[in-house]
């Protein structure tokens, strides 16, 4: 156990993160060049694309140090979005220490402050390394009085390096067989197994990471899910190489994976311990909490052909994120679909964009929502996620919304306008602290509803990027709540009905409303948008009518042509829904979605 | 009126206008050749088409054929596949090449509609079109054809050109009206890619006119020429009387069989659409060595045809009967589409009268997306 290292790598997005592994990777030699795919932890395409992690990885990782000793290095990879902010925890709990990156010429960042924020809560061992140093931009020196004034680390304790050109690999793995503790634990103890994260096989089922505290784990082995007392056998056990490597047991202290015939990565619980069915651990480890959608949408596909497609995707999709729920449901104008749940708004446009993307389905999005709770004036509770099922307002005693506190880091300076910001979002409660010289943590009570809608971008935009955010939900409160609907060309887009708070009704009103006007083609007859509550219209605009468009000559010599081109148009209609006599492109209802601020 | 219709493209023009995209070439050097070409073509055709009861000659200009080339192919015609006693022949001419005898040998060959491409009857508008006639030249011309006799003629305008105002159409509009011509054809400006005019507008982007102001130009024509007697028959088209509307093109949007001959020509029979190469020399050698000229068909099926039939239908005031189209395509389009006919007759795009789905002047205007219904 002394020989195994537990890491992980905390950065502010572009600081070089997937890069730094990728090399730690080469230089310890378990990849050649031949395999050697551009950053290997980000395993999808979108993670990629947006330069964010969203699952959690890990890999092992043989060093001979220069002490002669030979190590397995666990770099364990953590997400890097609020929505994901437990899954981070998580990942984070799993290790004794982690490299905190510091880009060369951006300096600290208003990410770099919040992750290392989390890693000191669960006590690792923090090692500060600058990279990107080969830059023209690099200023060591700021950055090292950055880390002094601004993390209160130790500037001493850093490591200079630049993962691009692989100067400093060395440095950095002697540093973390140097410095981070080995893990402690005990392999004669009880199991205690904690899951970092699951992932979906075809072949195999669902493959758990988990790191083992205490205790081991072989196959054949009966355990248990300390959350759920499910059971199940294990089938094999190992590490992350390049691929997953099988071997004949897992001991305290290390990092792998366990494949137990478990058939959804729904059935695992990342935070939940594993243990002994005949031999369990009196406890399970610290820090479990059951994830929770808070953000509801309903899917649809365009075309209504698609549905059963969508309901195959889904299920696939389904298997390899368990934070993702959903299941049927029908809209008026949109036809079969199905209500979905998220974790917030970036887990929902990632799985809209998987969707699309891996199986090439367009589709349509509602209006996101958050769970409404009701009590009606015979003493029933509701809780409405989706305006659909909003209740008749007038057997309605009593609404409430959900509400959160924010955790807010920021520098002084960006004080003013985030509080103006918190406080037009409807935030009451603040509370205050300074936490260093210039730094301020903030913390206010808001909405949830007003916190998934924009306020992540306006907060990071406000603060430049400088300020974190994370936010836990706390309770439900007192709302006076309504449901505005919109109307295309008289009739209801039911996919674009809101539950909101009614001082907010006219405003979403009239964006969405001006949204589809900009979005909506212009169609051979004036066509009325408007936004209403109940038969009381609050706002409105109008897409003036085309008044000629037909071809001046339709001769022999122009049938085939012209007929392809409606063909085609054709085809561009069976992509747009249908609804009040008015073809509504995806666009439109993507643009009510979007932020106000886009 | 299902016999068939004869087309022949005459690809040849003295001089290429700016914003015709009609496949043609400023060679007229080529007429001795393609001559013997077109009717070599008509070989081709022997068994399938019978009894022709309108023959059209486009381009290209056609009236730059000397009257015994058009006597050489109208006699082959009649030879190899009948010709109709009742015969509709169009000529397409130009302005500028009609003297009292070209039109008097015309006549005398039983070309019996002359379609004379005036365009304007500003010299600046034509200079701006690239037309090599002038305004008097063309009010000459149509002077001429009418002292030859013809008493079924057409006169082909175009508006909404840059520099034209309404004033100056509606002036243009009482001009040509003042012939009394059988038919009228009134072409919007159309930017054609690849074309001189296309060019010249990415070049330098002369100012076009917008929706509304394309459809005052619209409505004005269709109002100045009602009043005139005109029936608006069709979205470009005008007629004093039904029995002068161009019998030949009806049939284009009737789907009624035509064979067209010449480079680029199309033609349609038997729900099958095909059409020739678009090179004049490749046709020539082609069919002087016994080849095929055609460059490519398609067969229609049902859901292509009822498209087509929708969308040649509503350009024209008759519109669509629907009892027959039912019957043809086995779409009830009143059933069908209940509620976007409902939508479309609330807002006066489209009326139902006597079995017919019909658009109004508005509906016209829009008819490619009426036809997306």
């Amino acid at each position: 156990m002394e020989n195994i290292r537990n890491f992980s790598i905390i950065a502010h997005i572009d600081h070089g993160k997937s890069t730094l592994a990728d090399r730690l990777i080469q230089f310890t030699g378990i990849s050649n060049e031949r395999n050697f795919q551009d950053q290997i932890l980000d395993n999808l395409d979108i993670e990629r694309e947006r330069g964010i992690t969203i699952k959690s990885n890990a890999i092992s990782l043989p060093y001979r140090a220069k002490d002669g000793k030979d190590y397995t290095l666990n770099l364990i990879d953590t997400p890097g979005h609020v929505d994901f902010s437990y899954e981070v925890s998580r990942s984070l709990a799993s290790c004794e220490g982690v490299l905190l990156l510091v880009d060369a010429a951006q300096g600290v960042q208003a990410q770099t402050l919040a992750n290392l924020y989390l890693a000191m809560e669960h006590n690792l061992e923090i090692i500060p390394v600058i990279n990107k140093i080969d830059l023209p931009a690099a200023d060591i020196d700021r950055v090292l009085e950055e880390i002094d004034s601004e993390l209160g680390l130790d500037p001493d304790t850093h490591i200079r390096a630049s993962a691009k050109e692989g100067i400093g690999m060395e440095e950095i793995l002697e540093a973390i067989v140097g410095r981070i503790p080995a893990p402690q634990g005990s392999p004669r103890e009880p199991l205690a197994a904690l899951i970092f994260d699951a992932q979906y096989d075809s072949y195999r089922g669902t493959i758990i990471h988990c790191r083992i505290f205490e205790g081991t784990i072989k196959a054949g082995d009966i355990i248990r899910f300390m959350s759920s007392d499910a059971t199940y056998k294990v089938e094999e056990v190992g590490h992350f190489l390049l691929q997953r490597t099988k071997r004949n047991m897992l001991s305290a202290g290390e990092v792998g994976y366990i494949i137990a015939g478990v058939k959804t990565v729904s059935d695992v619980h990342t935070g939940d311990t594993i243990t002994h069915h005949e031999r369990p651990c009196t406890k399970p480890l610290p820090g479990f909490k059951e994830v929770k959608p808070v953000v509801f949408a309903s899917i649809y596909p365009i075309a209504s052909d698609d549905y059963q497609d969508l309901a195959d995707s889904l299920e696939k999709y389904k298997l390899n994120d368990a934070s993702f729920v959903y299941e049927k449901d029908s809209s008026a104008a949109l036809g079969q679909g199905f209500r979905c749940g998220f974790l917030g708004l970036l887990h929902l446009d990632i799985v809209q964009e998987r969707i699309e993307r891996e199986f090439h389905l367009s589709i349509i999005l509602s209006v996101p929502s958050v769970r409404y709770r009701f009590t009606l004036k015979d003493g029933r509770v509701l809780y409405v996620d989706n305006p659909t099922h909003y209740p008749d307002p007038m057997s309605i005693a009593r609404g409430e919304e959900p509400y959160i506190r924010a955790s807010m880091m920021l520098p002084e300076r960006y004080l003013g306008t985030v509080m103006k910001l918190c406080m037009e979002k409807r935030g009451v409660n603040s509370n205050m602290n300074y936490t260093g010289p210039g730094r301020v943590e903030l913390s206010y009570e808001m909405p949830l509803a007003e916190v998934i809608f924009d306020f992540y971008d306006r907060f990071k935009s406000v603060t430049q990027g400088y300020g974190s955010f994370d936010y836990d939900v706390i309770d439900y409160r007192d709302s006076n709540l309504v449901l505005m609907d919109i109307l295309v060309n008289g009739e209801k887009v039911d996919a674009l009905s809101q539950i909101v708070h009614r001082e907010r009704a006219r405003a979403r009103a009239l964006i969405a409303c001006e949204r589809l006007k900009d979005e909506i083609p212009r169609q051979m007859y004036k066509i009325a948008i408007q936004g209403a509550i109940g038969g009381e219209i609050i706002a409105r605009s109008t897409i003036s009518a085309f008044r000629k468009d037909v071809t001046a000559k339709c001769y022999g010599g122009d049938i085939t042509r012209k007929r392809k081109l409606l063909e085609k148009q054709k085809e561009g209609k069976k992509r747009m829904k249908m609804i009040g006599q008015v073809s509504i492109p995806q666009s439109a209802f993507l643009a009510v979605l979007k932020s106000d601020n886009d | 009126m299902t016999s068939p219709g004869l087309y022949i493209h005459i690809p040849v023009c003295l001089s290429k206008c700016g914003y015709c995209s009609f496949y043609s070439v400023a060679a007229p050097e080529l007429i001795p050749r393609f001559i013997p070409a077109v009717i070599g073509e008509m070989a081709f055709y022997e068994n399938h088409f019978r009894n022709f009861d309108t023959v059209y000659f486009g381009g290209g200009t056609p009236s730059v054929l000397p009257a015994t080339s058009i006597e050489e192919i109208l006699n082959a015609a009649h030879a190899i596949f009948g010709i109709d006693r009742h015969v509709e022949i169009t000529l397409e001419a130009n302005p500028g090449d009609l003297s009292l005898e070209y039109l008097h040998s015309l006549r005398a060959l039983g070309i019996n509609r002359l379609n004379i491409g005036v365009q304007s009857f500003d010299n600046g508008l034509l200079k701006f079109l690239g037309r090599r006639h002038t305004a008097s030249e063309a009010l000459r011309a149509v002077d001429q054809v009418r002292r030859a006799g013809f008493d079924n003629i057409g006169i082909d305008l175009i508006y909404a050109i840059h520099g034209q105002s309404i004033e100056l159409w509606r002036q243009t509009l009482e001009t040509a009206a003042s012939f009394v011509p059988e038919h009228l054809s009134c072409y919007q400006l159309t930017l054609e890619p690849k074309t001189p005019l296309f060019l010249h507008y990415r070049r330098e982007g002369f100012k076009l006119p917008g929706d509304d102001e394309s459809m005052t130009f619209f409505t004005t024509t269709s109002t100045v020429l009602s009043q005139k007697g005109y029936d608006h028959y069709e979205v470009s088209n005008f007629s004093l009387s039904p029995s002068s509307r161009s019998r030949h093109n009806l049939k284009y949007w009737r789907h009624i069989p035509y064979l067209g001959l010449g480079p680029s020509a199309h033609s349609f029979s038997d729900g099958r659409r095909w059409w020739n190469i678009e090179n004049a020399h490749d046709y020539i050698t082609g069919i002087a060595g016994s080849r095929k000229v055609v460059s490519q068909s398609e067969d229609l099926i049902t859901e292509q045809l009822a498209l087509e039939a929708l969308f040649l239908g509503l350009r024209t005031k008759d519109g669509i009967d629907l009892s027959k189209y039912k019957a043809e395509y086995g779409t009830d389009l009143l059933h069908d589409k209940k509620k976007t006919i409902a939508e479309l007759k609330k807002n006066k795009l489209i009326e139902i009268k006597e079995g017919r789905l019909r658009p109004t002047l508005a509906g016209m205007a829009v008819a490619d997306s009426l036809a997306l219904i």
